[in-house]
């Protein structure tokens, strides 16, 4: 063997860390070259976190790449920039800095990344430039003097188009000979030593006119410039017809998540009603027949019939995401969210919430200020999460009638709308109130670059509505399942004593619970059932609707298992269903959105807050609703 | 950045070169839409006590591509009080909010 081939034997995996601005394309190549899949969308600051993947180099080698947070510099300012900026100088405990970096580059948007890659230099890691849009670039006419470019940043090129997986084989080539022989140059001593340290406004002017100098030199400019998005953008970020337009497509999403999804519903409601009678007829009276039936059948069904809501809601923010909108609707709203004392980057984690908190509040770190961040967190949660829609569509189709409304827009979507907005409204006005009576302090700069308009990749918006409907059916598996054992098993035993006259279920664990319970909840209208219903909505919200199911299946309402929605509209006051709405538009969030709360900021003061504040909202909110309608004659 | 130059830009500007009335220096936050020109001056007070330390926003403007000689149109305005503006920075697409936009100086293009 000789030397060489001895020593990348010897040699550990390598280690890859992809750096660049942000929506460069830096997960989309993680992706290609990893086949993993990570979220990917048009819009800065979608990754905040580091993910890792692996790939076998050419030679056989393994190698570990780190995806990272999009920066503009290594100076971090927020809490994704500082993962970043930690994973490139390998301060993070326990890690050494990446033996390569890939600095990702827009082929389109050079300057910027240049000043960037002139602070990589002063790392001292050995780094290669993926010009990735490279398809964007060519359509344009961009002229790009790669050898030149090469030589001025002291790196190999390599253009990528990363969605199409293009370039790939020559990355990862060079990425291998680099390691291999920084590798080299570590056993002989010789590397590079780290001279970066933040620089200040000077050093950044300085590194400015060099990059300015470079891009003229190597890069000229397009022939045929990319003119769609001005057109575009003319319409949507029109003053008053983009606010129009951005109104117009919340409310046609709603609409259609309420109205496209219902015959698909239907399909498999009667799918587990066939179920249940199926296994009924098969199975001898008893126990088992009833776990099954009023446990399983009747409680996981009733959260599986919300599937195509589910999945037309996400539909409609994946195509948003992947357009490059989402950052033209904060646009639009940054006012309105400063107004109530939000940061201009609230918008995107804000949005997100609305499938779900977690995400969303993961997504705060792009946030750079602490309290501009906890507030966000903090009401985060008062967006109607996708968890929420099976019981704001169960009652809604309960007690809605199902009328049109200027012969155009239904009764229950214009209420699905109303919930989702007072949803809205409610975390408008607690942001008011934190930041500007308890957090009165600096108003953080609102900077957020505007990407270039995209059609959305139909892999892409597929792959993640598989992704979401995967997860949202394992939930049901997971967590639902479990639950509902749980609860039928509560509510079944003990046993009625002997002799005894009331229902069954009333001298079980759940009646016992639910009547114990039931005098705090009775000023807002609520039943022992509904109560009883809310404790497993704690775990996941829409646990309350298959909990409901199963309280009044084993109560002995056998219409509770096939159709749910008309058994309440005869057991409940419109009043008591009302009260039962705005209580979820607040309702104390679900278990693993507190925990997820706990860890964004180490502790259990905030999450504490949130649970109280919520609790408390939901509490007077249902109280208002409840008696408002009774007086209005809905008791 | 010799300190004539910062304390009295517009003379040393008139001094330096002989062009220089070719438009009217003015801060980049009473932009309008449409209007179009070169950045002269990065940093210094918003004069909004709110604000961030000026040494900080100066630098996030800088590594934003708000930089002594880039080309800027205002493309978009927001409805209530025509806040935030949209502008194109050379190359790039950039929001920001008019308060931040009192640091930066620009001059426009002559029409
Ligand atoms: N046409 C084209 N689009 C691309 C290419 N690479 C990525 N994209 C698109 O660019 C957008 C941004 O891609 P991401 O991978 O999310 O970018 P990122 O650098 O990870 O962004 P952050 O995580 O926010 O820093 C997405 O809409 C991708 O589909 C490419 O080579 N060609
Ligand atoms: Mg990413």
């Amino acid at each position: 063997m000789t030397d060489a081939a001895l020593s990348k034997t010897q040699l550990g995996p390598a280690r890859l860390a992809l750096v660049g601005n942000p929506n460069s394309g830096k997960t989309a190549l993680f992706n290609a070259l990893t086949g993993s899949r990570q979220k990917v969308a048009n819009y800065a600051g979608v990754t905040v976190e580091r993910k890792e993947g692996v790939l076998t180099l050419p030679g056989g080698r393994g190698a570990h790449v780190l995806d990272l947070p999009g920066t503009y510099s290594l100076r971090a300012r927020s809490p994704d920039e500082v993962v970043t900026r930690d994973a490139v100088l390998g301060r993070l405990s326990g890690e050494q800095p990446p033996d390569v970096v890939i600095c990702v580059a827009d082929a389109t948007n050079l300057r910027l990344v240049l000043r960037l890659v002139l602070e990589l230099k002063q790392v001292g890691r050995p780094f290669v430039l993926a010009l990735n849009m490279f398809d964007i670039a060519q359509r344009q006419g961009l002229r790009i003097d790669l050898e030149r470019l090469s030589a001025e940043i002291g790196a190999p090129i390599v253009t990528t188009v990363a969605t199409r997986k293009r370039g790939l084989e020559e990355l990862v080539a060079k990425a291998d000979a680099l390691a291999v022989s920084h590798a080299k140059l570590l056993e002989e001593g010789g590397a590079h030593e780290n001279v970066w340290r933040e620089p200040n406004a000077a050093e950044i002017r300085a590194a400015h006119r060099e990059a300015q100098r470079i891009v003229k030199e190597c890069v000229r400019p397009p022939e045929r410039p990319d003119t769609v998005t001005g057109k575009v953008d003319a319409v949507l970020l029109n003053p008053v017809g983009g606010l129009l337009i951005l109104a117009l497509l919340l409310f046609v999403m709603f609409q259609a998540v309420f109205t496209w999804a219902e015959p698909l519903m239907g399909l498999i409601e009667a799918g587990f009603a066939g179920l249940s009678t199926g296994v009924a007829a098969v199975l001898p009276d008893g126990l088992l027949q009833s776990l099954i039936t009023d446990g399983l059948i009747a409680g996981v069904g009733s959260v599986l019939v919300f599937l195509p809501q589910i999945v037309i809601l996400f539909f409609f923010i994946l195509v948003l995401e992947d357009s490059g909108y989402m950052t033209r609707a904060a646009f639009l709203m940054d006012k309105i969210m400063g107004g109530a004392g939000l940061h201009g980057r609230a918008f995107i984690p804000l949005l997100s919430s609305f499938a779900c908190a977690i995400p969303g509040i993961m997504s705060t770190r792009v946030i750079d200020n602490k309290h501009d961040r906890l507030t966000t967190i903090l009401v985060a949660p008062l967006m109607t999460c996708s968890a929420r829609i099976p019981v704001y569509t169960l009652i809604i189709a309960a007690f809605i009638p199902h009328t049109k409304v200027w012969g155009v827009f239904s009764l229950p979507g214009l209420v699905m709308f109303g919930l989702y907005a007072s949803g809205i409204v409610s975390a408008l006005v607690v942001s008011f109130v934190i930041r500007k009576i308890f957090w009165r302090g600096t108003v953080e700069p609102f900077m957020m670059e505007l990407p270039t308009y995209r059609w959305p990749e139909p892999r892409n918006v597929a792959m993640n509505l598989w992704t979401r409907a995967r997860i949202f059916i394992e939930r049901a598996g997971r967590i639902i399942l479990p639950l509902m054992v749980l609860v039928w098993v509560l509510s079944t035993f003990p046993y009625p004593p002997e002799g005894a006259t009331g229902p069954a279920i009333d001298y079980s664990f759940a009646g016992r619970i639910g009547h114990l319970i039931a005098p705090v909840m009775q000023p807002i209208g609520f039943n022992w059932q509904m109560t009883v219903a809310l404790v497993p909505g704690f775990a996941a919200r829409e646990v309350a609707v298959a909990a409901l199911g199963t309280v009044y299946a084993v109560g002995g309402d056998d219409e509770a298992g096939t159709n749910l929605g008309a058994l309440l509209s005869h057991q409940w006051s419109l009043a008591t269903a009302l009260s039962f709405l705005a209580w979820y538009v607040f309702a104390p969030q679900c278990a693993a959105t507190l925990g997820v709360v706990k860890r964004e900021t180490n502790g259990w003061t905030w999450p504490t807050v949130m649970f109280l504040y919520m609790a408390g909202l939901a509490y007077l909110a249902s109280f208002v609703t409840y008696h408002v309608a009774v007086a209005m004659g809905a008791g | 950045m010799s300190d004539a130059l910062s304390l009295a830009p517009e003379i040393t500007d008139l001094l330096a070169d002989p062009q220089a009335d070719r438009g009217a220096e003015s801060l980049l936050s009473k932009a309008r839409k449409g209007q179009r020109g070169v950045i002269v001056r990065v940093g210094g007070q918003t004069g909004r006590s709110e604000s961030i330390d000026p040494e900080e926003l100066e630098r996030r403007l800088l590594e934003m591509g708000f930089v002594e000689g880039a080309l800027f149109e205002v493309l978009h305005e927001g409805l209530f009080g025509r806040d935030p503006i949209a502008l194109r920075i050379d190359d790039m697409r950039v929001a920001l909010r008019r308060r931040e936009a009192a640091a930066v100086t620009v001059q426009y293009e002559e029409i």
